[in-house]
């Protein structure tokens, strides 16, 4: 378990390395970032002196050591238009989009198990079509035009929620249902799939001929087991919602990190990009560490191989 | 009970509680709810470190500048300065108003003048648009109230710059807070007061009630103003279709209809001095032979309807513009200008005299819509120019065509900073920079002597050489103005300027 442990370890370190020279040589050669940062305005001598002052007149990978070296010490530099630094942009910024992203992924889990649930217990059913509907609207359904739709309902048509923005948590209602829906179809047939399978187990079999009732088998046998690699599914999809809520940010205007990488890309804020890439990567890859580490717990046979 | 008012009756019972306490827009309260940002945020409230035009619709309500450019003549008027006296080719003298206060109480006077203009124009403090200040050499104190500044050299545009983005600070606040704390407390001398900054997210002003000196600004017309900033535009609508903002500048020309169309709410194509243009690579920066040749240029500038372009998809106030500037600016003579009108049968003859009677492929580069850049090719189709369309964001565009120079054909366009002299976009185009793809002496010549003469004929008359020379080479075919589209509540007196620049402090609410 050890040596798998330091294996997984070791691949997540060089996936951010990997991740962060992409990030790093991509974004300076979508444009020249000293005619973005000095605006239509700037003349000539405007952006010589910008490329000067940003060292961006070095070769790239001079500059892409020169920053790797201080953000490994926390240094994520200072935001060329907002003249901040990247660091207290982003820790501002953070507890939106977490809110956003545990009520997501908690709105994702509260429908996805008792639904998966029913259905696995009614197989086949007139409840487990529904289901199955509800799964299929929430993979077909693009995120944005669901929000959209939402905020014609809700915001436009009978304006019982807040469109935009994020003083109050009334302003999270629609964010979480349109970025949690997203997850629930997943989480809902792994539920289901978990369930049926463990409902057939000759434990449960057992359980029942001892008379236990449905509800105690139901819940402190069958879903304790069933439930386990939904949680582990769980945490990688809360990683996907933290990085994959530019859209939602955006268009609910909630001011966060995905909202605030939308901004840096449009402006070419490359130290603003390239923190906010390197964070939602090393959540992610920590992310997924945590769940396969997990696995090979509950299933050491992965370990081995 | 119909389905619609059942779910709305379950959803109102589930979420009774929910109610937002976001303020609502409208008359009501008189307050005014703004909608900005799909361009970006203000980057930095301090207006010498900022470079994003909403930011610049920010400092004209919080800060006045020594003299006013009424928006709708371009005639300049006393502000901060009374009167003013030119006292050398390089030395202008400004008689300051007395009375004046900022919004922290401190009184405005010559210190004032002198510390912005000399902290401004000192290289060292970082000021982002070099351009706007670096023809000033130094301001001095006369009096209390009378400053002399003085200019590197002559520079018959300096009006343009303190009637626009030179703004006037409160000396001892900014010696001390400096631009960061600039931006968290602006303070200046405007008509409104800024009540809370969250950076990105929502700026609170009010009215000003020392701001009755007789400016020709105008007083604030309501007493509260909030703006919100708002990326996505399809947000922006939803909002003002909910009422929870007034008014909104970022919409496009397809919402203008059905905005319109909603009952209390109206919009608005309003014409901009943004200039629309066809850049060619005439200099063969790119070489692609075609465009080299000046009979393919007048071939392609007879085939493209530019009437029709504008009646059907620019619409609004939008005009089509022979000039290589826009006309309202100093210099700019329509009548200098070669024109070229639509004639197909023209443009192949053209074509043909050049050694192109089956045209030839090009590629075509914007980061406009694309509908405008299609309707120009089915234009060009149509004499046997094919066109391949690549849309690319406007910085990646513009580093392409500095850096790489590979972009034979362009649909551009340029603002000139809201300044209402020619120079502000022909000398920025065609003096040799790496926007020019024409590099011609001589139009460069004639560009530099207008840009430097305090005589006002000797201007006139060079930039219309260089204007007659530009439309006459076809280094450009000048396509025609922008519209600016704005979405608002039907009850808000609303006016646009054509420098792009909403007044919103003169907004008011009907009665």
């Amino acid at each position: 378990m050890l040596v798998y442990t330091l294996k997984r370890s070791f691949v997540a370190f060089l996936i951010l390395i990997v991740v962060s020279g992409l990030t790093f040589s991509l974004s300076h050669l979508s444009a020249d970032p000293a005619l973005t940062i000095g605006g239509e305005q700037a003349s000539d001598e405007d952006i010589e002196a910008i490329r000067k002052f940003y060292g961006f007149d070095r070769p790239i990978y001079e500059q892409y050591f020169s920053w790797l070296g201080r953000a490994l010490q926390g240094d994520f530099g200072e935001s060329y238009h907002y003249k901040q630094p990247v660091v207290d942009m982003i820790s501002g910024r953070i507890g939106t989009t977490m809110t956003l992203g545990v009520l997501a992924i908690l709105f994702a889990l509260i429908v996805s198990i008792p639904l998966g649930t029913v259905a696995a217990m009614r197989p086949n059913s007139l409840i487990d079509r529904f289901a199955l509907l509800i799964a299929v609207f929430g993979q077909a359904l693009p995120t944005f035009w669901f929000a959209l739709m939402m905020i014609i309902v809700f915001g436009v048509w009978w304006r019982m929620l807040p469109i935009s923005g994020n003083t109050t948590w009334a302003h999270f209602v629609m964010p979480t249902i349109a970025l949690g829906y997203y997850a629930t179809p997943a989480l809902m047939r792994l539920t289901r799939a978990g369930m049926i399978e463990v409902l057939e187990s000759d434990y449960i079999r057992t359980a029942r001929a001892k008379g236990l009732s449905p509800t105690s088998i139901l819940f402190k046998h069958a879903l304790r087991n069933a439930i386990i690699p939904v949680v582990a599914l769980a945490a990688v999809w809360f990683g996907f919602m933290l990085g994959g809520s530019i859209v939602i940010e955006t268009i609910f205007n909630l001011k966060g990190i995905g909202w605030l990488s939308y901004d840096a890309l449009l402006r070419s804020d490359l130290p603003v990009v390239q923190a906010i890439v390197l964070i939602f990567a090393s959540f992610y890859v920590v992310l997924t560490l945590l769940a396969d580490l997990l696995n090979a717990y509950l299933d050491p046979r992965i370990s081995v191989r | 009970m119909h389905l619609k008012s059942l779910v709305k009756f379950a959803t109102a019972a589930v979420m009774g509680t929910m109610l937002s306490t976001t303020a609502m827009a409208g008359p009501d309260d008189d307050s005014l709810i703004i909608a900005w940002g799909s361009t970006g945020p203000i980057e930095h409230v301090d207006n010498y470190v900022n470079t994003n035009r909403t930011g610049i619709w920010f400092s004209r309500m919080v800060w006045d500048q020594l003299i006013y450019r009424e928006p709708k003549t371009f005639e300049y008027k006393p502000l901060l300065a009374e009167s003013w006296e030119q006292l050398s080719d390089t030395v202008w003298q400004f008689n300051l108003r007395e009375g004046v206060k900022f919004h922290n109480g401190e009184p405005f006077d010559a210190d004032d003048v002198v510390y912005t203009l000399n902290w401004i124009s000192n290289p060292d403090n970082g000021v982002k648009v070099q351009r706007n200040v670096n023809w000033i050499k130094e301001a001095r104190k006369v009096s209390q109230y009378t400053v002399d500044l003085e200019m590197k050299r002559p520079f018959p545009q300096a009006f343009e710059f303190l009637s626009g983005p030179i703004t006037i600070y409160p000396n001892e606040y900014y010696s001390e807070v400096g631009p960061d704390g600039m931006h968290k407390q602006p303070i200046g001398t405007g008509p409104m007061k800024v009540v809370s900054i969250k950076t990105a997210e929502e700026y609170v002003f009010e009215r000003n009630p020392d701001y009755n000196w007789g400016s020709p600004k105008g007083e604030a017309q309501v007493s509260r103003m909030v703006v919100r900033e708002i990326a996505d535009v399809q947000t922006q609508i939803a909002e003002l279709l909910a009422g929870g903002i007034d008014i909104t500048a970022d919409i496009s020309a397809d919402h203008v209809d059905q905005i319109g169309g909603v009952p209390g709410l109206t919009a608005l194509q309003a014409g901009t001095m943004r200039t629309g243009y066809i850049g060619f690579d005439a200099a063969n920066r790119s070489g692609h032979e075609p465009v080299n040749n000046l009979k393919v240029r007048q071939a392609m500038a007879h085939a493209i309807d530019r009437e029709s372009l504008v009646k059907n998809l620019i619409r609004g106030d939008a005009g089509v513009i022979h000039t290589p500037c826009f006309p309202t600016q100093f210099g700019c003579d329509v009548n200098a200008a070669v024109k070229y009108d639509f004639d197909p049968d023209k443009a192949k003859a053209l074509l043909a005299e050049a050694g192109y009677p089956d045209g030839f492929d090009i590629e075509f580069y914007t980061f406009r819509p694309a509908d405008w850049a299609e309707a120009i090719m089915g234009d060009l189709a149509k004499v046997g120019i094919r066109a391949t369309l690549t849309k690319m964001p406007y910085f990646a565009l513009r580093d392409k065509q500095r850096n790489e120079g590979t972009t034979p054909m362009f649909l551009m366009d340029w603002g000139s900073y809201s300044m209402n002299d020619m120079s502000a976009i022909t000398s920025h185009f065609f003096k040799k920079g790496p926007d020019d793809f024409a590099l011609d002496d001589e139009v460069a010549a004639w560009l530099e002597t207008g840009d430097t003469s305090s005589d006002a004929a000797v201007r006139k008359e060079n930039y219309a050489k260089a204007i007659a020379k530009i439309t006459g080479e076809l280094y450009w075919l000048p396509m025609f103005n922008h519209v600016r589209n704005y979405g608002y509540n039907e009850q808000l007196n609303f006016i646009p300027y054509q420098d792009e620049i909403p007044r919103f402090w003169q907004y008011g609410w009907k009665s």
